[in-house]
């Protein structure tokens, strides 16, 4: 191999050695201190989040529609105002609601898919344009798929800015993610377990519905609660599509035709506002957000967490 | 993919196959779904893109350097002004993700520890689930006021604050799918380096780095397109001023930003700026739809070297 005077790759002298080992030190330092970016902006923001958020984020908050003046978000103001509390509420439904139904779209829609493409197509030019067509499909900015609700749902079908234009719109969005997921559940499930339904006379459908579909839904439900929960923090797609901007009653679930407030929409409102207290009245938004965004996080770690333990 | 089921009883099968047949058409048609969607999203570009160009010269529009389309008696649609912001802003952005994800990459997949990974990747994955309206509001309430005592004088709204908030947003994506492609590199091709007496920076940089380099490459092309196609942090930190400068400190609009800007405002249907909105829709998807090509095609030759 090489010797000290003649190697082009590897150096044995001491010297080079221990300028080697040098460099090795200052670059195991440059990659720590990478590493501590994404911890330090993340401890950052979420210190600026609660900092500006302390303190304004209130019961009354949660449960009254919003304001326009700032003086009625204020919690020491609270008991003077003729108007009454400035609030998230109208807007925390409204999400809840938009989600509910994105939700039902998207578990249809998706695993049905999914179980297409992993249980029945061959593996064909159209299959692959398809899975191709996925993948591309998960990176088309969220707010193109805003214009795809604004001209196909809102204008074209008649729904106008409602929450249904916004919950198709939205499954449309996370569509992608959601079948990519599903699929890799599907696929987690052994063939053996396959085989000895069909083994037993099972017909294909049969086969997926009580054999692989029961395997495979702590997977799926995973899979689904995640992609909702970055569905749930989209601003883009929801503006386009027309979300108001301050409603002072919650939407109806039973007429999703009506027209609906979005908590991402609404801190923006706030967030733009030039007077500098909205912008506490934004991060107490963003604060009930996030939570709603970690509870569904949460549910998603369980439910893993409960059937991997099973397995 | 399963096998095909052994029919035992044809004859008395028949319903079940009716089903089966029934059940395979419908799961065929959601995942046609997925086709008309992106038939849906050209188709509806196309129409409204093609409106708006029935007004507005094609070359006035990729040449133009003044977008002033409020202007009632002369209005203007030059891009390029709002291709600039987009530009600078995707950039800037990179040029802090694509150092610190790599190496925030390497960290994990060469030095990292089981422990330190099990804090730093959470971590990394929350960064990444956070909504853009968060990171728009962290750019105007903490980065901007930290510029500002840096910089004094500068305004609420510049670029350099959407470079940042941008940058940190996209790190997360560089960093998981660069640590993917090291992570594949086969272990035999560090163990012949160490047999060489290579110290681990040299394995690091001089065997894993180039072994997944088209990985690597992917990851930057997506994180990119994601930058492009950025809106909310954009629209409330670099502000809504379309403008060519070289200032970082200065305000800009990206094209994204200019769509909430007609988004949230009252542009009817049939007006100029509605259909400018679709112009800029088509102008952003062939952008970004070029660069998840060219990453889906360097990831494809990727995968052929070791599976």
């Amino acid at each position: 191999m090489s010797t000290g005077t003649e190697s082009d790759g590897f150096d044995l002298e001491d010297a080079s050695i221990e300028r080697m080992q040098l460099y090795g030190r200052i670059f195991l330092g440059l990659c720590l201190a990478a590493a501590l970016v994404g911890i330090v902006a993340l401890l950052a923001l979420l210190y600026d989040v609660v900092s500006e958020a302390w303190g304004w984020l209130t019961w009354e908050f949660l449960t009254h529609p919003p304001s326009m003046l700032v003086e009625h978000y204020n919690p020491g103001n609270y008991g003077d105002l003729p108007t009454g509390p400035g609030g998230i509420y109208p807007a925390l439904v409204g999400s809840i609601y938009l989600i509910f139904l994105t939700a039902i779209f998207t578990l249809v829609l998706g695993v049905g898919a999914a179980i297409y493409l992993e249980e029945y197509a061959a593996d064909t030019r159209l299959t692959q344009l398809i899975e191709a067509n996925i993948a591309n499909l998960a990176g088309v900015p969220s707010i193109v798929y805003g214009l795809l609700g604004l001209a196909l749902f809102v204008r074209a079908m008649g729904a106008g800015s409602s929450l249904i234009a916004g919950a198709l719109t939205l499954t449309l969005l996370i569509l992608p993610i959601v079948i990519v997921q599903t699929q890799e559940a599907l696929r987690a499930v052994p063939d053996s377990m396959r085989n000895a339904s069909y083994g037993a006379g099972a017909t294909k459908w049969q086969t997926i519905r009580s054999v692989v579909l029961p395997e495979a839904i702590p997977g799926i439900m995973t899979g689904i609660i995640l992609s909702l929960s970055r569905a749930i923090g989209e601003t883009a797609p929801i503006i386009m599509v027309g979300a108001a901007t301050s409603m002072f009653g919650p939407p109806t679930l039973t007429d999703p035709t009506t027209s609906f407030a979005a908590m991402p929409m609404q801190i923006f409102e706030w967030a733009k506002a030039p007077e500098p207290n909205f912008q506490h009245v934004a991060a107490a938004g963003i604060i009930v957000l996030l939570s709603v965004l970690l509870l569904m996080n949460a549910t998603a770690i369980y439910i893993r967490n409960k059937y991997d333990r099973r397995a | 993919m399963s096998s095909e089921p052994i029919d035992l009883r044809r004859e008395q099968n028949n319903v079940g196959s009716i089903v089966d047949r029934a059940a395979k058409w419908i799961f065929f048609s959601c995942a046609l779904v997925t086709v008309l969607t992106t038939l849906a999203i050209i188709l509806v570009l196309v129409d409204g893109a093609v409106d708006f160009f029935s007004h507005v010269s094609v070359v006035e529009y990729l040449t133009g350097t003044e977008w002033n389309p409020r202007d009632a008696a002369d209005p203007s649609f030059g891009v390029l002004p709002l291709v600039w912001g987009t530009l600078v802003i995707t950039v800037g952005s990179a040029l802090i993700a694509i150092p610190v994800g790599t190496l925030t990459a390497i960290y994990l997949s060469e030095y990292a520890d089981e422990r330190v990974r099990n804090v730093l990747k959470p971590t990394l994955e929350v960064l990444a689930g956070i909504p853009t309206i968060v990171y728009g509001f962290f750019a105007l309430s903490f980065i901007t006021p930290i510029i500002q005592l840096v910089y004094p004088g500068v305004g609420v709204f510049n670029a350099l604050s959407g470079i940042i908030v941008v940058g940190i947003m996209i790190i997360p994506m560089v960093s998981s799918i660069s640590e993917d492609a090291m992570s594949s590199v086969p272990d035999s091709l560090r163990n012949a380096a160490y047999g060489l007496g290579a110290t681990k920076f040299e394995v690091s940089t001089q065997v894993v780095l180039p072994a997944s380099l088209s990985g690597i490459l992917a990851a930057y092309i997506l994180a990119i397109s994601r930058a492009i196609g950025e809106t909310m942090a954009v629209t409330l930190a670099v502000g809504m001023l379309p403008q060519i400068t070289a200032s970082p400190f200065a305000e800009m609009q990206t094209m994204t930003a200019y769509m909430v800007e007609i988004g949230t405002g009252d542009a009817s249907v049939g007006s100029i700026g509605y259909m400018s909105l679709f112009a800029l829709g088509l102008t952003l998807f062939l952008m970004t739809f070029t660069m998840n090509i060219g990453s889906m095609w360097v990831r494809s030759r990727y995968r052929e070297e070791y599976e």
